[in-house]
């Protein structure tokens, strides 16, 4: 099946700036479900609100736009309910980490089967440009005119210590490394974490002189490196990329139904 | 027809026990006084029944999953407490808009903020209505007594998959944690609503948001044939994010409408004497057995007092309270809270000055001397 049916075109074009890293993503998202052979019918998308929540209006699967913050909440209650869904819920870094960021910590607590996509493009873009949680310390929005003063979170290590049973990190760059993660994350029986470091040109490129699109892109290829590997050796500072943790732990509806079989008396 | 199994069990175990009845698939919540027995009872009793229960992070995540497992085809439930019921107002909002079923009961306590957790209240009318932003329809029902919950819980089932609506169950901390005698009826001796669900064929392109001509909207299961999508924001008959001025305008009136319209298929209520009354107490929920008592009592006597006790507070059945209230005298509203159905009263009355209310706001059940006690003064006799 070409990548092409696995889309809504009725709903092109997207509303995303020319530039954005989120179309990158949507892209490998949808490369990575064709490898995988997944039927459509047995894929739901939930997001919750801003750029990157759009994503689950494009693609042709069961699709849900929630609320602001709120994504792995519903998602949970879809899951839970019918545990032969493959669920997917891309996030943005505001959207997964600052309001949403109960449901983050307790879905990977509860290591319950589903895949949260964090595109960290480290600014609110679509209410114009304020910071989010990952923007980091001096970086600029427009509600830190002077400077941001606040501390970013890391998103693997939260996810890691939170218990996420699979947790990665690339960028919108590395597509090939991209598509392979997601094709991971998805297959992974347990709560996956996948931190895709998505460009945005518009808000934060512009804000904080980190250029246009290519070049922040080029930016993802130099200010990163694979774990464990020589690069990262030799330069401490880089990002790492790569699989995190990967780990077998009794997903959550699994050991419900063996909650119900306890309670049925078998 | 009548079984045996008879049980003296709390309001809140009835409301839990029908909620299986009306066939719950799903539960989700977060522990609230005084509503948690709720959550314990299904906790121990969904299993069994191959339901689920979710005991989630907070009383967001609590309605976002109770949500969400309804799009996969289950009946589903949540039940809270006045701060919870705070923070659940925004999902509500989501499930008026998106017209997904699902039922919430919010076990009233003393507010405002934590207030009295442990004590009786009726504060929470105006907040079911209204507590969620922008405009809207709302169904909110409520019971004085076991048999009531349970009929009522049940009637929230078939209201909200009817409708494609949420429907807020208000009970409060007295008929929650009250234990009575109730015979729990036999399967089928109380209706149920199974969900409405499209009959459009694989392949063939499926509106989710076009209601056919009676206003109903035929659902598709997440994990079934027909892929759509779901939003908050206002959308078209795909289920697609739009701005256009005429299908916004369609939507918001479809929304209300579709409640509004069929108000009187939704009024639940119940008259003791009041062909002949002089006085009309109207009450509902804890409020409502003290206003009986203080009229079977007075009845004996002689005096022509009547209740109307309403089981749907929204929509508002005003057009019952008005001919009720038509040929009395004096109309005495019994709430635990500083008016909020006198104050729907006073409108759907004609004669509005004759309206007078009867309340405690200090988390102790009205009882029948306090409700004695406004009568004579607005007789005139002195307390």
């Amino acid at each position: 099946m070409p990548v092409n049916d696995y889309i809504r075109k009725r709903f092109f074009p997207h509303m995303w700036c020319p530039g954005c890293g989120h179309g990158i993503v949507l892209n490998a998202l949808l490369r990575a479900v064709e490898a995988l052979g997944l039927d459509k019918q047995d894929i739901v998308m939930v997001s919750g609100i801003g750029c990157s929540a759009r994503i689950s209006g494009y693609v042709d699967f069961h699709s849900m736009h929630t609320l602001h913050g709120r994504a792995l909440a519903f998602a949970t209650g879809i899951k839970m309910s019918k545990p032969e869904l493959n669920v997917i819920v891309p996030m943005g870094d505001g959207d997964a980490l600052a309001i949403g960021g109960n449901h983050f910590i307790h879905a990977s607590r509860r290591n319950i089967d589903m895949t949260a996509i964090v595109m960290n493009n480290r600014i609110y873009g679509m209410t114009g440009g304020q910071f989010s949680p990952l923007s980091g310390y001096g970086t600029m929005g427009t509600t830190v005119p002077y400077g941001n003063i606040d501390q970013a979170f890391n998103t693997v290590d939260l996810a890691v210590s939170s218990g996420a049973t699979f947790v990665a990190r690339t960028t919108a760059y590395h597509v090939g490394e991209l598509e392979e993660f997601i094709k991971q994350a998805i297959s992974h029986k347990g709560f996956s974490v996948l931190e895709v470091l998505s460009q945005c040109p518009t808000h934060f490129g512009r804000r904080n002189k980190a250029g246009d699109a290519v070049e922040m892109l080029e930016g993802y290829k130099k200010q990163t490196a694979r774990i464990g590997s020589k690069k990262k050796q030799d330069n401490p500072e880089l990002i790492e990329r790569g699989i995190f943790v990967e780990k077998e732990q009794t997903e959550y509806c699994t050991e419900y139904e063996s909650v119900i079989s306890r309670a049925q008396g078998k | 027809m009548e079984n045996n199994d008879v049980r003296f069990i709390q309001g809140n175990e009835v409301c839990a026990e029908a909620a299986l009845y009306a066939g719950l698939g799903l539960f989700a919540g977060y522990p609230i006084t005084p509503s948690t027995e709720i959550a314990e009872h299904l906790a121990l009793r969904l299993p069994q029944e191959g339901g689920k229960f979710l005991q989630m992070e907070d009383e967001i995540s609590s309605l976002c999953a109770v949500i969400g497992a309804s799009l996969t085809g289950k009946k589903t439930l949540t039940a809270t407490s006045g701060p919870g019921f705070s923070l659940m107002q925004e999902a509500l909002g989501y499930a008026i808009m998106a017209e997904i079923p699902c039922v919430i009961v919010n076990v009233m306590r003393g507010g405002p903020s934590t207030g009295l957790p442990t004590h009786a209240g009726q504060g929470d009318v105006m907040q079911a209505r209204w507590g969620t932003h922008g405009d809207h329809a709302m169904v909110a029902l409520t019971a004085s007594n076991h048999a009531d919950i349970f009929r009522m819980t049940v009637e929230a089932f078939n209201i909200a998959e009817t409708y494609r609506t949420p429907v807020i169950l208000l009970l409060d901390e007295v008929v929650g944690h009250l234990r009575e005698k109730i015979r729990i009826p036999e399967p089928g001796e109380i209706s149920l609503v199974a969900r409405l669900r499209t009959a459009v064929a694989h392949g063939v392109d499926y509106h989710p948001y076009l209601p056919r001509e009676d206003g109903r909207l035929p659902m598709s299961d997440f994990g079934d044939v027909h892929r759509y999508n779901v939003t908050g924001l206002y959308h078209d008959m795909w289920g697609f994010p739009t701005e256009k001025p005429e299908i916004v305008y369609g939507l918001i009136r479809h929304l209300v409408d579709k409640i509004e319209n069929y108000s009187e298929k939704m009024t639940r209520f119940r008259k003791y004497h009041t062909k002949d009354a002089e006085t009309l107490f109207v009450s509902y929920g804890a409020a409502a057995r003290s206003a009986l008592h203080l009229v079977e009592n007075r009845r004996k006597r002689g005096e022509r007092i009547g209740l109307l006790e309403l089981n749907t507070l929204w929509p508002f059945p005003a057009d019952i309270v008005r001919e009720a209230a038509a040929k009395v005298d004096f109309v005495l509203v019994v709430e635990m809270n500083i008016g909020q159905v006198m104050r729907e009263v006073k409108l759907a009355v004609d004669n509005p000055d004759k309206v007078f209310l009867a309340n405690r706001i200090d988390g102790q059940l009205i009882t029948p001397t306090d409700i004695r006690n406004i009568l004579r003064v607005i007789h005139g006799k002195g307390v």
